[in-house]
């Protein structure tokens, strides 16, 4: 367990490390657009970005904003509450988009491994699929959805869905192909079924390709939410609160800020979470193997 | 005993028919919470909530449309949601749009119909400095002009052009985002801005030389409305083909279009009630800047001459006018696309309420903004 402790301290160091060390360039590049009026010192060349406290708010302010008010209804509360309201929905949406999308993915992946036709078929275009831009494919879910009489909250998590199952389909049918040629035989001098075979020997080799994928698969759940939200319209919702921060940047540029950290920060959560299913699920298995 | 229970029978229906022959076609009936039953109504918005949308919101919250036996869902919009494309897809029974939009998705073949103009008047601007010396559209010459595009640009074009104006030449036309950011830092010289919204943006915002707000006076406005190329803006449109073929569709309309008529006039005697209405839908935007949106909706609605919801023949000609001269529109449009029926209808109901539907004494009130519209 002690080694366990000092690398949960070592890494919540270093974030905080990195945390400083961003903080203190943000406001290093501030003080230098201040004395230099916006140029590379010593040169009349622009520097990328305009170091004003409109499209620069001092990293300080940003920080300050979480725990100042904001309105919410008839009331008001602070934006970090705000925030974690608005993130709670937005997490029910990527977490329904995130298990469908790697349901799908890893039935996919089953699919084009029982029939290589099927993998020939259909990996071309699960690649094509996610060349299709959001912006396009968001209309088009929310008026079948709205036909149908769905909720908008299904139509945005089918546009989750729609990010997360590519990443399990193409990680699930590599890992589904890992087993050694010599496992794959003796099952088969056993005789075993098709199906005994997936569920003994592939599945289980899969598992260290499938916890990347549900990593990314995570986070892209996360960022169609948000998309969806933003590209749909729902009463709530962070992509709905950064919609609305964005159009009032220029007399608060802080809360919009202070909203991307509260989707990264989402971000992270799921990340997260998934990291602790691998650490269970993969410590079992060398338990076994032990 | 048989004979006896056949006239019971016959009675009974002749008893019901009479019931239901004095509720079905008696008009004073509508709008008074009678109901046999409710019809479930969607109306698709524009934009996220806002004040822009008070009187929908209002006719919800005070059971307006409740007393026209409706239960109506009110839904924002979003970035890739188009009104007129839901409603013409069957996603939802009514929406809100600007007239000069959805007269293109009519040429395009989607069969709507504006069935109420609730906005009487534009309330485009273009906004630049006072020290900037833009104070009317020859002044744009050889300036940096801001556009958000997408179909807002038009009043700008035709306005430049009719004062003389190329303007693909002689200034230089960027487009923008939906604040006054780029105002603000300088990079643009005059900026498109909702007299509603955006225009109340900068009066939030800080001026850094005097360590106050900025006010009207540190500002120049071109309005549309006086320039004459002013376009029609939020309307109720309806789906003409279900109005054409499916009686209760024209019915629910006639009730919707009334019940938000009714729910416009709540929210120009209310207008604090209305701000806070909207604020509990879930603004994320401040009070002030609610309240100051209230208020100016409130003056492109009220005064309606013809009473609310009523087509301006003048102005609807003038949309017209300018949308097929600057190639939006490749011809005018039919007689079909716009019907008085509803507004009357509503309005005779009204009225026979003893309500105001002109609103010719209203006057606009005086809100202050707060730092950043809280």
């Amino acid at each position: 367990m002690k080694p366990a402790v000092a690398k949960i301290l070592r890494s919540s160091v270093t974030a905080v490390l990195a945390l400083v060390v961003i903080f203190a360039l943000w406001e290093g590049y501030k003080w230098l657009g201040s004395q230099t009026g916006d140029t590379w010192p010593g040169t009349a060349v622009e520097l990328p970005v305009s170091s004003d406290d409109i499209i620069m708010p001092h990293a300080g302010e940003i920080v300050g904003e979480l725990f100042s008010d904001i309105r919410d209804g008839r009331s008001t509360l602070p934006l970090s509450l705000f925030l974690l309201k608005k993130a709670w929905f937005t997490l029910q949406e990527a977490a329904i988009g995130f298990f469908l999308g790697s349901a799908i993915g890893i039935g996919l992946a089953v699919l084009m491994l029982r029939w290589r036709v099927a993998e020939q078929g259909l990996l071309p275009w699960i690649n094509v699929s996610q060349t299709v831009p959001l912006i396009a494919l968001a209309p088009i879910i929310v008026t079948w959805g709205r036909n149908q009489g769905l909720p908008d909250i299904v139509s945005i998590s089918l546009i989750s869905t729609y990010l997360t199952f590519f990443p399990v389909a193409v990680s699930a049918l590599r890992g589904l192909q890992s087993p050694d040629s010599a496992h794959v035989e003796l099952m088969r001098s056993y005789a075993a079924p098709w199906r005994t075979t997936l569920i003994k020997l592939r599945l289980p080799a899969a598992r260290p390709y499938l916890f990347p994928a549900f990593k990314i698969a995570a986070t892209l759940s996360v960022v169609g939410a948000i998309v969806g939200e933003i590209s749909i319209g729902t009463k709530t919702g962070l992509g709905r609160a950064i919609l609305e921060f964005a159009q009032r940047y220029a007399v608060w540029p802080e809360r919009l800020y202070a909203s991307v950290f509260g989707a990264a920060a989402l971000g992270l959560f799921v990340f997260g979470m998934i990291s602790l299913a691998e650490r269970l699920v993969l410590r079992r298995t060398d338990e076994v193997v032990a | 005993m048989k004979k006896q229970w056949t006239t019971r029978v016959v009675g009974l229906v002749v008893a019901m028919t009479l019931v239901a022959a004095a509720c079905g076609s008696d008009d004073a009936a509508v709008g008074t919470g009678d109901c046999d039953s409710v019809d479930q109504v969607s109306l698709q918005l524009q934009w996220v909530t806002q004040a822009q949308f008070a009187g929908y919101f209002a006719a919800v919250d005070q059971g307006i449309y409740d007393k026209y036996c409706l239960d109506v869902s009110v839904r924002e919009g979003g970035v890739d949601i188009v009104p007129q494309q839901q409603l013409a897809s069957g996603a939802t029974d009514f929406a809100v749009s600007w007239v000069p939009k959805a007269l293109v998705s009519r040429e395009e073949g989607m069969d709507i119909v504006n069935v109420a103009q609730v906005f009487q008047r534009s309330g485009t601007l273009q906004v630049s400095w006072a020290d900037s010396g833009i104070n009317e559209p020859a002044d744009l010459a050889g300036k940096v002009v801001g556009n958000w595009g997408w179909g807002n640009e038009f009043e700008l074009l035709a306005g430049s052009r009719k004062a003389g104006l190329d303007p693909s030449s002689d200034y230089t036309l960027v487009q923008q985002s939906f604040d006054m950011l780029a105002l603000l830092t300088g990079e643009i010289d005059a900026s498109q801005a909702m007299i509603y919204n955006e225009y109340a943006q900068v009066l939030e915002a800080t001026n850094p030389a005097t360590g106050a707000l900025y006010t009207a006076d540190d500002l120049s406005v071109i309005n549309w409305n006086d320039v004459g190329t002013a376009m029609l803006q939020d309307a109720i449109w309806a789906d003409g083909a279900r109005l054409a073929n499916d009686e209760g569709y024209a019915d629910v309309t006639k009730r919707f279009v009334a019940g938000s008529l009714e729910g416009w006039a709540y929210c120009r005697d209310n207008s604090a009630s209305c701000v806070d209405i909207v604020l509990a839908n879930g603004s994320a935007l401040g009070a002030s800047h609610q309240a100051w949106q209230m208020n100016e909706i409130n003056g492109l609605i009220w005064p309606s001459p013809d009473g609310v919801g009523m087509m301006d023949k003048g102005l609807w000609d003038q949309t017209i006018g300018v949308s097929t001269s600057e190639s939006i529109l490749a011809s005018a449009p039919d007689s079909g696309a716009y019907t008085t029926e509803y507004a009357e209808a509503a309005l005779d109901i009204m009225s026979g309420r003893g309500m105001d539907t002109t609103g010719k004494n209203w006057r606009p009130g005086t809100v202050k903004l707060n730092p950043g519209g809280e």
